[in-house]
Protein backbone atom coordinates (compact mmCIF):
# COMPACT_ATOMS: atom_id res chain seq x y z
CA UNK A 1 0.00 0.00 0.00
CA UNK A 2 1.53 3.24 -1.04
CA UNK A 3 -1.13 5.65 0.21
CA UNK A 4 -0.53 7.90 3.19
CA UNK A 5 -2.60 8.21 6.31
CA UNK A 6 -4.52 11.47 6.37
CA UNK A 7 -5.83 13.38 9.39
CA UNK A 8 -8.97 11.29 9.83
CA UNK A 9 -7.01 8.07 9.53
CA UNK A 10 -4.64 9.18 12.29
CA UNK A 11 -7.54 10.28 14.48
CA UNK A 12 -9.17 6.89 13.98
CA UNK A 13 -5.86 5.24 14.77
CA UNK A 14 -5.51 7.23 18.01
CA UNK A 15 -8.97 6.18 19.19
CA UNK A 16 -8.13 2.59 18.26
CA UNK A 17 -4.92 2.64 20.30
CA UNK A 18 -6.80 4.01 23.32
CA UNK A 19 -9.45 1.29 22.91
CA UNK A 20 -6.76 -1.42 22.78
CA UNK A 21 -4.66 -0.15 25.67
CA UNK A 22 -7.34 1.16 28.08
CA UNK A 23 -8.39 -2.16 29.70
CA UNK A 24 -4.77 -3.33 29.93
CA UNK A 25 -3.50 -0.10 31.48
CA UNK A 26 -6.42 0.11 33.93
CA UNK A 27 -5.61 -3.35 35.32
CA UNK A 28 -1.96 -2.44 35.83
CA UNK A 29 -2.78 0.87 37.52
CA UNK A 30 -5.44 -0.52 39.86
CA UNK A 31 -3.02 -3.26 40.99
CA UNK A 32 -0.90 -0.57 42.70
CA UNK A 33 -3.72 0.76 44.87
CA UNK A 34 -2.95 1.02 48.61
CA UNK A 35 -6.66 0.64 49.45
CA UNK A 36 -8.48 -2.57 50.31
CA UNK A 37 -10.91 -2.15 47.42
CA UNK A 38 -10.79 -1.43 43.68
CA UNK A 39 -9.60 2.13 43.16
CA UNK A 40 -6.97 4.17 41.41
CA UNK A 41 -3.81 4.70 43.53
CA UNK A 42 -4.52 8.44 44.04
CA UNK A 43 -2.49 8.51 47.28
CA UNK A 44 0.62 7.09 45.67
CA UNK A 45 1.40 3.57 44.51
CA UNK A 46 1.70 0.65 46.88
CA UNK A 47 3.03 -2.87 46.46
CA UNK A 48 0.63 -4.18 49.07
CA UNK A 49 -1.33 -6.39 46.66
CA UNK A 50 1.78 -7.85 45.07
CA UNK A 51 2.95 -8.83 48.56
CA UNK A 52 -0.44 -10.41 49.19
CA UNK A 53 -0.03 -12.29 45.92
CA UNK A 54 3.36 -13.73 46.89
CA UNK A 55 1.82 -14.93 50.17
CA UNK A 56 -1.15 -16.51 48.42
CA UNK A 57 -0.22 -20.17 48.14
CA UNK A 58 -3.07 -20.96 45.74
CA UNK A 59 -1.90 -18.46 43.14
CA UNK A 60 1.79 -19.32 43.56
CA UNK A 61 1.20 -23.06 43.17
CA UNK A 62 -1.04 -22.55 40.10
CA UNK A 63 1.64 -20.37 38.57
CA UNK A 64 4.15 -23.19 39.02
CA UNK A 65 1.66 -25.71 37.62
CA UNK A 66 1.10 -23.51 34.54
CA UNK A 67 4.84 -23.15 33.90
CA UNK A 68 5.38 -26.91 34.21
CA UNK A 69 2.34 -27.75 32.08
CA UNK A 70 3.35 -25.28 29.35
CA UNK A 71 6.94 -26.51 29.25
CA UNK A 72 6.12 -30.22 29.08
CA UNK A 73 3.25 -29.77 26.62
CA UNK A 74 5.13 -27.48 24.23
CA UNK A 75 8.13 -29.83 24.23
CA UNK A 76 5.99 -32.91 23.54
CA UNK A 77 4.09 -31.01 20.85
CA UNK A 78 7.38 -30.11 19.12
CA UNK A 79 8.56 -33.74 19.33
CA UNK A 80 5.35 -34.89 17.66
CA UNK A 81 5.31 -32.09 15.10
CA UNK A 82 8.84 -32.49 13.68
CA UNK A 83 8.39 -35.99 12.14
CA UNK A 84 4.83 -35.15 11.10
CA UNK A 85 5.94 -31.97 9.34
CA UNK A 86 8.72 -33.84 7.53
CA UNK A 87 6.30 -36.51 6.37
CA UNK A 88 3.78 -33.94 5.12
CA UNK A 89 6.18 -31.46 3.49
CA UNK A 90 8.81 -33.84 2.12
CA UNK A 91 6.81 -36.90 1.12
CA UNK A 92 3.85 -37.86 -1.00
CA UNK A 93 1.81 -40.70 0.47
CA UNK A 94 -1.80 -41.84 0.72
CA UNK A 95 -3.55 -40.13 3.62
CA UNK A 96 -1.21 -37.12 3.61
CA UNK A 97 -4.01 -34.54 3.40
CA UNK A 98 -6.09 -36.45 5.94
CA UNK A 99 -3.17 -36.43 8.39
CA UNK A 100 -2.72 -32.68 7.95
CA UNK A 101 -6.43 -31.99 8.48
CA UNK A 102 -6.46 -34.27 11.53
CA UNK A 103 -3.50 -32.50 13.14
CA UNK A 104 -4.89 -29.04 12.37
CA UNK A 105 -8.47 -29.85 13.42
CA UNK A 106 -8.11 -28.82 17.09
CA UNK A 107 -8.07 -25.22 15.83
CA UNK A 108 -11.54 -25.81 14.39
CA UNK A 109 -13.15 -27.35 17.48
CA UNK A 110 -14.40 -24.80 20.04
CA UNK A 111 -12.43 -25.02 23.30
CA UNK A 112 -15.64 -25.48 25.27
CA UNK A 113 -16.39 -28.66 23.28
CA UNK A 114 -12.87 -29.95 23.89
CA UNK A 115 -13.24 -29.19 27.60
CA UNK A 116 -16.43 -31.24 27.77
CA UNK A 117 -14.88 -34.05 25.72
CA UNK A 118 -11.72 -34.28 27.83
CA UNK A 119 -13.57 -34.03 31.14
CA UNK A 120 -15.55 -37.15 30.27
CA UNK A 121 -12.72 -39.01 28.51
CA UNK A 122 -10.04 -38.37 31.12
CA UNK A 123 -12.30 -39.39 33.99
CA UNK A 124 -13.21 -42.58 32.09
CA UNK A 125 -9.57 -43.59 31.67
CA UNK A 126 -8.73 -42.60 35.26
CA UNK A 127 -6.67 -39.50 34.46
CA UNK A 128 -9.19 -36.89 35.61
CA UNK A 129 -7.62 -33.99 37.50
CA UNK A 130 -4.06 -35.24 36.97
CA UNK A 131 -1.05 -33.55 35.40
CA UNK A 132 -0.87 -36.32 32.78
CA UNK A 133 -4.45 -35.57 31.77
CA UNK A 134 -3.77 -31.84 31.52
CA UNK A 135 -0.65 -32.49 29.45
CA UNK A 136 -2.53 -34.76 27.01
CA UNK A 137 -5.27 -32.20 26.43
CA UNK A 138 -2.82 -29.31 26.06
CA UNK A 139 -0.58 -31.23 23.63
CA UNK A 140 -3.63 -31.79 21.41
CA UNK A 141 -4.59 -28.10 21.23
CA UNK A 142 -1.08 -26.63 20.84
CA UNK A 143 0.44 -29.10 18.34
CA UNK A 144 -1.17 -27.25 15.35
CA UNK A 145 0.83 -24.11 16.22
CA UNK A 146 4.20 -25.91 16.24
CA UNK A 147 3.30 -27.99 13.20
CA UNK A 148 2.47 -24.89 11.19
CA UNK A 149 5.70 -23.02 11.98
CA UNK A 150 7.86 -26.14 11.33
CA UNK A 151 6.04 -26.79 8.04
CA UNK A 152 6.73 -23.18 7.02
CA UNK A 153 10.43 -23.59 7.84
CA UNK A 154 10.67 -26.86 5.94
CA UNK A 155 8.79 -25.44 2.98
CA UNK A 156 11.25 -22.59 2.57
CA UNK A 157 14.27 -24.96 2.59
CA UNK A 158 15.89 -25.87 -0.70
CA UNK A 159 15.54 -29.63 -1.14
CA UNK A 160 18.73 -29.53 -3.22
CA UNK A 161 20.52 -29.36 0.15
CA UNK A 162 19.33 -32.90 0.90
CA UNK A 163 20.48 -34.14 -2.49
CA UNK A 164 23.85 -32.45 -2.03
CA UNK A 165 24.29 -34.15 1.35
CA UNK A 166 23.25 -37.50 -0.12
CA UNK A 167 25.62 -37.16 -3.06
CA UNK A 168 28.42 -36.47 -0.60
CA UNK A 169 27.64 -39.82 1.03
CA UNK A 170 25.51 -38.72 3.98
CA UNK A 171 22.75 -41.14 5.03
CA UNK A 172 19.21 -39.95 5.82
CA UNK A 173 19.67 -39.70 9.56
CA UNK A 174 22.95 -37.80 9.30
CA UNK A 175 21.44 -35.39 6.78
CA UNK A 176 18.52 -34.77 9.13
CA UNK A 177 20.78 -34.22 12.14
CA UNK A 178 23.49 -32.14 10.46
CA UNK A 179 21.56 -30.26 7.75
CA UNK A 180 17.79 -30.18 8.17
CA UNK A 181 17.48 -29.87 11.95
CA UNK A 182 19.83 -26.88 12.34
CA UNK A 183 18.05 -25.11 9.48
CA UNK A 184 14.54 -25.60 10.89
CA UNK A 185 15.64 -24.92 14.49
CA UNK A 186 14.33 -21.31 14.43
CA UNK A 187 10.94 -22.61 13.23
CA UNK A 188 10.86 -25.21 15.99
CA UNK A 189 11.81 -22.61 18.58
CA UNK A 190 9.21 -20.04 17.50
CA UNK A 191 6.59 -22.80 17.32
CA UNK A 192 7.57 -23.94 20.81
CA UNK A 193 7.15 -20.41 22.16
CA UNK A 194 3.73 -19.94 20.50
CA UNK A 195 2.67 -23.35 21.83
CA UNK A 196 3.89 -22.52 25.34
CA UNK A 197 2.00 -19.21 25.37
CA UNK A 198 -1.17 -20.89 24.12
CA UNK A 199 -0.90 -23.58 26.79
CA UNK A 200 -0.09 -21.02 29.50
CA UNK A 201 -3.09 -18.81 28.62
CA UNK A 202 -5.64 -21.57 27.93
CA UNK A 203 -8.64 -21.26 30.24
CA UNK A 204 -11.87 -22.41 28.57
CA UNK A 205 -10.91 -26.06 28.11
CA UNK A 206 -8.70 -26.29 31.20
CA UNK A 207 -11.40 -25.06 33.59
CA UNK A 208 -13.27 -28.31 32.87
CA UNK A 209 -10.36 -30.64 33.55
CA UNK A 210 -8.46 -28.90 36.33
CA UNK A 211 -9.11 -30.12 39.87
CA UNK A 212 -9.09 -28.14 43.12
CA UNK A 213 -5.66 -29.58 43.91
CA UNK A 214 -4.21 -28.98 40.45
CA UNK A 215 -5.23 -25.76 38.74
CA UNK A 216 -3.49 -23.51 36.23
CA UNK A 217 -3.06 -19.79 36.87
CA UNK A 218 -5.68 -18.47 34.40
CA UNK A 219 -8.23 -20.96 35.72
CA UNK A 220 -7.46 -20.01 39.34
CA UNK A 221 -7.85 -16.35 38.35
CA UNK A 222 -11.13 -17.07 36.54
CA UNK A 223 -12.59 -18.96 39.52
CA UNK A 224 -11.51 -16.16 41.87
CA UNK A 225 -13.10 -13.49 39.64
CA UNK A 226 -16.37 -15.45 39.54
CA UNK A 227 -16.61 -14.88 43.30
CA UNK A 228 -15.20 -11.40 43.68
CA UNK A 229 -13.16 -8.78 41.88
CA UNK A 230 -10.60 -7.14 44.15
CA UNK A 231 -7.14 -5.58 43.70
CA UNK A 232 -5.55 -9.03 44.17
CA UNK A 233 -6.84 -10.23 40.77
CA UNK A 234 -5.56 -6.98 39.25
CA UNK A 235 -2.14 -7.78 40.70
CA UNK A 236 -2.19 -11.32 39.23
CA UNK A 237 -3.25 -9.91 35.87
CA UNK A 238 -0.49 -7.30 36.01
CA UNK A 239 2.07 -10.07 36.46
CA UNK A 240 0.55 -11.90 33.46
CA UNK A 241 0.56 -8.72 31.37
CA UNK A 242 4.21 -7.95 32.22
CA UNK A 243 5.19 -11.52 31.29
CA UNK A 244 3.26 -11.23 28.00
CA UNK A 245 4.95 -7.92 27.15
CA UNK A 246 8.37 -9.48 27.86
CA UNK A 247 7.51 -12.46 25.64
CA UNK A 248 6.30 -10.05 22.95
CA UNK A 249 9.53 -8.04 22.93
CA UNK A 250 11.70 -11.19 22.89
CA UNK A 251 9.64 -12.77 20.09
CA UNK A 252 9.75 -9.56 18.10
CA UNK A 253 13.54 -9.34 18.44
CA UNK A 254 14.08 -13.01 17.58
CA UNK A 255 11.64 -13.61 14.76
CA UNK A 256 9.64 -10.45 14.13
CA UNK A 257 6.14 -10.64 15.60
CA UNK A 258 4.54 -9.52 12.35
CA UNK A 259 6.28 -12.33 10.48
CA UNK A 260 5.13 -14.92 13.02
CA UNK A 261 1.52 -13.72 13.05
CA UNK A 262 0.87 -12.36 9.58
CA UNK A 263 3.21 -14.61 7.62
CA UNK A 264 6.21 -13.71 5.52
CA UNK A 265 6.27 -12.59 1.93
CA UNK A 266 8.71 -15.46 1.35
CA UNK A 267 5.89 -17.90 1.99
CA UNK A 268 3.91 -16.29 -0.81
CA UNK A 269 6.78 -16.53 -3.25
CA UNK A 270 6.77 -20.31 -2.91
CA UNK A 271 3.24 -20.60 -4.18
CA UNK B 1 10.57 -32.61 -5.41
CA UNK B 2 8.86 -35.09 -3.17
CA UNK B 3 10.21 -38.56 -2.49
CA UNK B 4 8.16 -41.44 -3.84
CA UNK B 5 6.06 -43.46 -1.44
CA UNK B 6 8.09 -45.65 0.91
CA UNK B 7 7.54 -46.83 4.47
CA UNK B 8 9.35 -43.77 5.87
CA UNK B 9 6.51 -41.22 5.66
CA UNK B 10 4.14 -43.70 7.34
CA UNK B 11 6.61 -44.32 10.16
CA UNK B 12 6.99 -40.56 10.61
CA UNK B 13 3.20 -40.10 10.70
CA UNK B 14 2.43 -42.82 13.22
CA UNK B 15 2.97 -40.84 16.46
CA UNK B 16 0.76 -37.90 15.44
CA UNK B 17 -1.91 -40.10 13.84
CA UNK B 18 -2.19 -42.34 16.91
CA UNK B 19 -2.23 -39.48 19.39
CA UNK B 20 -4.84 -37.48 17.50
CA UNK B 21 -7.13 -40.47 16.90
CA UNK B 22 -6.96 -41.66 20.51
CA UNK B 23 -6.93 -38.32 22.29
CA UNK B 24 -9.01 -36.17 19.97
CA UNK B 25 -11.40 -38.24 17.85
CA UNK B 26 -12.27 -40.71 20.62
CA UNK B 27 -13.14 -38.03 23.21
CA UNK B 28 -15.25 -36.16 20.63
CA UNK B 29 -17.05 -39.36 19.69
CA UNK B 30 -17.55 -40.04 23.39
CA UNK B 31 -19.16 -36.62 23.79
CA UNK B 32 -21.53 -37.32 20.93
CA UNK B 33 -22.57 -40.59 22.59
CA UNK B 34 -22.84 -38.89 25.97
CA UNK B 35 -25.24 -36.35 24.46
CA UNK B 36 -27.65 -39.20 23.63
CA UNK B 37 -27.74 -40.53 27.18
CA UNK B 38 -30.09 -39.80 30.01
CA UNK B 39 -29.49 -38.24 33.41
CA UNK B 40 -31.35 -37.84 36.67
CA UNK B 41 -30.01 -37.01 40.11
CA UNK B 42 -31.36 -40.33 41.42
CA UNK B 43 -29.87 -42.63 38.79
CA UNK B 44 -26.95 -40.63 37.43
CA UNK B 45 -26.05 -41.12 33.76
CA UNK B 46 -27.95 -44.03 32.18
CA UNK B 47 -26.51 -45.67 29.04
CA UNK B 48 -29.53 -45.25 26.78
CA UNK B 49 -29.35 -43.92 23.24
CA UNK B 50 -32.09 -41.44 22.43
CA UNK B 51 -32.54 -37.88 21.23
CA UNK B 52 -34.36 -36.73 24.38
CA UNK B 53 -31.76 -34.05 25.25
CA UNK B 54 -31.96 -32.52 21.79
CA UNK B 55 -35.77 -32.60 21.87
CA UNK B 56 -35.68 -30.85 25.24
CA UNK B 57 -33.34 -28.14 23.93
CA UNK B 58 -35.46 -27.50 20.84
CA UNK B 59 -38.78 -27.47 22.68
CA UNK B 60 -37.81 -25.23 25.61
CA UNK B 61 -37.83 -21.48 24.95
CA UNK B 62 -35.27 -21.03 27.74
CA UNK B 63 -32.63 -22.64 25.52
CA UNK B 64 -33.87 -20.84 22.44
CA UNK B 65 -33.40 -17.48 24.15
CA UNK B 66 -29.83 -18.36 25.09
CA UNK B 67 -29.01 -19.56 21.56
CA UNK B 68 -30.51 -16.34 20.17
CA UNK B 69 -28.51 -14.20 22.61
CA UNK B 70 -25.30 -16.07 21.73
CA UNK B 71 -25.94 -15.51 18.02
CA UNK B 72 -26.73 -11.82 18.61
CA UNK B 73 -23.52 -11.28 20.59
CA UNK B 74 -21.44 -13.16 18.00
CA UNK B 75 -22.92 -11.22 15.06
CA UNK B 76 -22.45 -7.80 16.69
CA UNK B 77 -18.93 -8.69 17.82
CA UNK B 78 -18.08 -9.69 14.25
CA UNK B 79 -19.52 -6.41 12.90
CA UNK B 80 -17.58 -4.30 15.42
CA UNK B 81 -14.30 -6.07 14.59
CA UNK B 82 -14.94 -5.48 10.87
CA UNK B 83 -15.83 -1.81 11.25
CA UNK B 84 -12.82 -1.09 13.48
CA UNK B 85 -10.34 -3.79 12.45
CA UNK B 86 -10.47 -3.48 8.66
CA UNK B 87 -9.70 0.28 8.47
CA UNK B 88 -7.07 -0.10 11.19
CA UNK B 89 -5.36 -2.87 9.19
CA UNK B 90 -5.19 -0.51 6.21
CA UNK B 91 -3.81 2.30 8.37
CA UNK B 92 -1.17 -0.02 9.87
CA UNK B 93 -0.21 -1.20 6.39
CA UNK B 94 0.43 2.36 5.29
CA UNK B 95 2.64 3.26 8.24
CA UNK B 96 6.37 3.63 7.84
CA UNK B 97 9.11 2.34 10.12
CA UNK B 98 9.43 2.62 13.05
CA UNK B 99 5.74 3.41 13.71
CA UNK B 100 4.50 0.38 11.83
CA UNK B 101 6.44 -2.04 14.04
CA UNK B 102 5.46 -0.25 17.25
CA UNK B 103 1.74 -0.12 16.49
CA UNK B 104 1.70 -3.68 15.16
CA UNK B 105 2.88 -4.70 18.63
CA UNK B 106 0.09 -2.58 20.16
CA UNK B 107 -2.56 -4.04 17.84
CA UNK B 108 -1.50 -7.71 17.89
CA UNK B 109 0.33 -7.94 21.20
CA UNK B 110 -2.86 -8.35 23.28
CA UNK B 111 -3.12 -11.85 21.73
CA UNK B 112 -0.32 -12.88 24.06
CA UNK B 113 -2.11 -11.55 27.14
CA UNK B 114 -4.47 -13.91 28.94
CA UNK B 115 -8.08 -13.42 27.88
CA UNK B 116 -9.00 -13.45 31.59
CA UNK B 117 -6.79 -10.42 32.26
CA UNK B 118 -8.18 -8.54 29.27
CA UNK B 119 -11.77 -9.26 30.29
CA UNK B 120 -10.96 -8.20 33.84
CA UNK B 121 -9.75 -4.88 32.41
CA UNK B 122 -13.14 -4.36 30.78
CA UNK B 123 -14.90 -5.29 34.03
CA UNK B 124 -12.93 -2.51 35.74
CA UNK B 125 -13.81 -0.05 32.96
CA UNK B 126 -17.48 -0.94 32.52
CA UNK B 127 -18.55 -1.51 36.14
CA UNK B 128 -21.09 0.64 37.99
CA UNK B 129 -18.15 2.22 39.89
CA UNK B 130 -15.91 1.67 36.87
CA UNK B 131 -13.61 4.16 35.23
CA UNK B 132 -15.97 5.03 32.35
CA UNK B 133 -18.93 5.80 34.63
CA UNK B 134 -16.75 7.76 37.06
CA UNK B 135 -15.29 9.81 34.23
CA UNK B 136 -18.71 10.54 32.70
CA UNK B 137 -20.17 11.50 36.09
CA UNK B 138 -17.28 13.78 37.04
CA UNK B 139 -17.69 15.53 33.70
CA UNK B 140 -21.37 15.98 34.54
CA UNK B 141 -22.54 14.15 31.42
CA UNK B 142 -24.59 11.62 33.38
CA UNK B 143 -26.10 11.67 36.86
CA UNK B 144 -26.37 7.98 37.58
CA UNK B 145 -24.01 5.21 36.45
CA UNK B 146 -24.98 3.55 33.17
CA UNK B 147 -25.45 -0.19 33.47
CA UNK B 148 -22.84 -1.80 31.21
CA UNK B 149 -21.68 -4.83 33.17
CA UNK B 150 -24.00 -7.85 32.80
CA UNK B 151 -25.35 -6.48 29.51
CA UNK B 152 -25.00 -7.72 25.95
CA UNK B 153 -23.51 -4.34 25.06
CA UNK B 154 -20.70 -4.83 27.59
CA UNK B 155 -20.00 -8.40 26.42
CA UNK B 156 -19.85 -7.27 22.77
CA UNK B 157 -17.41 -4.44 23.56
CA UNK B 158 -15.08 -6.64 25.62
CA UNK B 159 -15.25 -9.52 23.15
CA UNK B 160 -14.54 -7.21 20.19
CA UNK B 161 -11.40 -6.12 22.03
CA UNK B 162 -10.36 -9.73 22.66
CA UNK B 163 -10.96 -10.89 19.07
CA UNK B 164 -9.84 -7.73 17.21
CA UNK B 165 -6.28 -9.00 16.52
CA UNK B 166 -7.67 -11.91 14.48
CA UNK B 167 -9.52 -9.56 12.14
CA UNK B 168 -6.48 -7.30 11.77
CA UNK B 169 -4.22 -10.28 11.03
CA UNK B 170 -6.64 -11.64 8.42
CA UNK B 171 -7.03 -8.30 6.62
CA UNK B 172 -3.32 -7.48 6.76
CA UNK B 173 -2.43 -10.89 5.33
CA UNK B 174 -4.61 -10.10 2.32
CA UNK B 175 -3.33 -6.53 1.96
CA UNK B 176 0.27 -7.77 2.00
CA UNK B 177 -0.27 -9.65 -1.24
CA UNK B 178 -1.46 -6.57 -3.12
CA UNK B 179 0.53 -4.64 -5.59
CA UNK B 180 0.87 -1.08 -4.21
CA UNK B 181 1.04 0.27 -7.74
CA UNK B 182 -2.65 -0.50 -8.27
CA UNK B 183 -3.57 2.36 -5.96
CA UNK B 184 -1.26 4.74 -7.82
CA UNK B 185 -2.72 3.56 -11.10
CA UNK B 186 -6.19 4.40 -9.84
CA UNK B 187 -5.08 7.88 -8.80
CA UNK B 188 -3.26 8.53 -12.06
CA UNK B 189 -6.40 7.54 -13.97
CA UNK B 190 -8.17 10.35 -12.17
CA UNK B 191 -10.00 8.57 -9.35
CA UNK B 192 -10.33 10.52 -6.08
CA UNK B 193 -9.37 9.08 -2.69
CA UNK B 194 -12.91 7.98 -1.91
CA UNK B 195 -13.43 6.34 -5.30
CA UNK B 196 -10.06 4.63 -5.05
CA UNK B 197 -10.95 3.27 -1.62
CA UNK B 198 -14.46 2.18 -2.57
CA UNK B 199 -13.72 0.75 -6.03
CA UNK B 200 -10.12 -0.44 -5.73
CA UNK B 201 -8.96 -1.00 -2.14
CA UNK B 202 -12.11 -2.26 -0.44
CA UNK B 203 -12.84 -5.03 -2.99
CA UNK B 204 -9.29 -6.24 -2.51
CA UNK B 205 -9.72 -6.28 1.27
CA UNK B 206 -12.94 -8.28 1.15
CA UNK B 207 -11.40 -11.78 1.10
CA UNK B 208 -9.42 -10.89 4.24
CA UNK B 209 -12.49 -9.39 5.92
CA UNK B 210 -14.43 -12.57 5.10
CA UNK B 211 -11.74 -14.84 6.55
CA UNK B 212 -11.55 -12.65 9.64
CA UNK B 213 -15.34 -12.60 10.01
CA UNK B 214 -15.58 -16.40 9.90
CA UNK B 215 -12.83 -16.72 12.49
CA UNK B 216 -14.23 -14.04 14.81
CA UNK B 217 -17.80 -15.32 14.55
CA UNK B 218 -16.74 -18.88 15.38
CA UNK B 219 -14.71 -17.75 18.38
CA UNK B 220 -17.32 -15.26 19.61
CA UNK B 221 -20.13 -17.83 19.41
CA UNK B 222 -18.19 -20.31 21.54
CA UNK B 223 -16.39 -17.83 23.83
CA UNK B 224 -16.49 -18.63 27.51
CA UNK B 225 -14.18 -16.45 29.63
CA UNK B 226 -15.38 -13.00 28.51
CA UNK B 227 -19.14 -13.71 28.77
CA UNK B 228 -18.55 -15.39 32.13
CA UNK B 229 -16.72 -12.34 33.53
CA UNK B 230 -18.68 -9.50 31.86
CA UNK B 231 -22.06 -11.24 31.50
CA UNK B 232 -21.98 -12.85 34.93
CA UNK B 233 -24.46 -15.46 36.07
CA UNK B 234 -27.44 -13.50 34.80
CA UNK B 235 -26.47 -13.17 31.15
CA UNK B 236 -25.98 -16.74 29.97
CA UNK B 237 -24.59 -17.75 26.60
CA UNK B 238 -24.26 -21.32 25.32
CA UNK B 239 -20.69 -21.79 26.52
CA UNK B 240 -21.42 -20.58 30.06
CA UNK B 241 -24.60 -22.66 30.11
CA UNK B 242 -22.63 -25.78 29.16
CA UNK B 243 -20.23 -24.97 32.01
CA UNK B 244 -23.16 -24.73 34.47
CA UNK B 245 -24.68 -28.01 33.30
CA UNK B 246 -21.38 -29.82 33.76
CA UNK B 247 -20.12 -28.35 37.01
CA UNK B 248 -23.26 -27.32 38.90
CA UNK B 249 -26.35 -29.12 37.59
CA UNK B 250 -24.18 -32.20 36.88
CA UNK B 251 -26.41 -32.99 33.90
CA UNK B 252 -23.53 -34.03 31.68
CA UNK B 253 -25.64 -35.50 28.84
CA UNK B 254 -27.62 -32.26 28.46
CA UNK B 255 -24.40 -30.23 28.61
CA UNK B 256 -22.85 -32.50 25.98
CA UNK B 257 -25.90 -32.05 23.72
CA UNK B 258 -25.65 -28.24 24.07
CA UNK B 259 -21.92 -28.35 23.28
CA UNK B 260 -22.51 -30.56 20.23
CA UNK B 261 -25.23 -28.21 18.94
CA UNK B 262 -22.94 -25.21 19.42
CA UNK B 263 -20.19 -27.08 17.54
CA UNK B 264 -22.61 -27.90 14.71
CA UNK B 265 -23.87 -24.31 14.43
CA UNK B 266 -20.32 -22.92 14.33
CA UNK B 267 -19.25 -25.43 11.65
CA UNK B 268 -22.35 -24.86 9.50
CA UNK B 269 -22.06 -21.06 9.68
CA UNK B 270 -18.30 -21.16 8.93
CA UNK B 271 -18.71 -23.49 5.94
CA UNK B 272 -21.75 -21.54 4.73
CA UNK B 273 -19.95 -18.16 4.87
CA UNK B 274 -16.94 -19.74 3.18
CA UNK B 275 -19.12 -21.01 0.32
CA UNK B 276 -20.77 -17.62 -0.09
CA UNK B 277 -17.38 -15.91 -0.12
CA UNK B 278 -15.88 -18.36 -2.61
CA UNK B 279 -18.85 -18.02 -4.95
CA UNK B 280 -18.66 -14.25 -4.75
CA UNK B 281 -14.94 -14.06 -5.42
CA UNK B 282 -15.12 -16.66 -8.17
CA UNK B 283 -17.62 -14.43 -10.01
CA UNK B 284 -15.62 -11.30 -9.29
CA UNK B 285 -12.31 -12.57 -10.66
CA UNK B 286 -13.66 -14.60 -13.55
Amino acid sequence: MSGRNGFWALLFHTVFVIFVLAPIVVVCVVAFTPEGYLSLPVNGPSLRWFEALLNNRDFVSSFQASLLLGTISATLAALIAVPTAIAIVRHEFPGRTALLSLCMSPLMVPSIVLGVAFLRFLSQIGLGGTMVGLVISHVIIITPFVLRTIMNSLGSLDSALDNAAASLGSDGMTTFRRITLPLIAPGILSGWVLAFINSFDEVTMTIFIASPGLTTLPVRLMLYIEDSIDPLVAAVSTVLIVLAVLAMVILDRLFGLDRMLIGTNDADKDK
Amino acid sequence: MRAISRPLPFLLSIPAALIFVIFLLLPLLGTLILSLQDFSLATGIRPVYELANYVEIFSDSYFFDIFARTARIAVFTTLVTIVIGAPEALILMRMKAPWRGIFLLVALGPLLISVVSRSLGWALLLGGNGMINQALMSMGLIERPIQMMYTEFGVVIAMSHVLMPFMIIAVMTTLQRLNPQVENASHSLGAGSFTTFWRVILPQMLPGIMTGAILVFAMAASAFATPQIIGGRRLKVIATLVYDEFLFSLNWPLGAALAMLLFAVVIVVAIGLNRVAEGYFARMYK
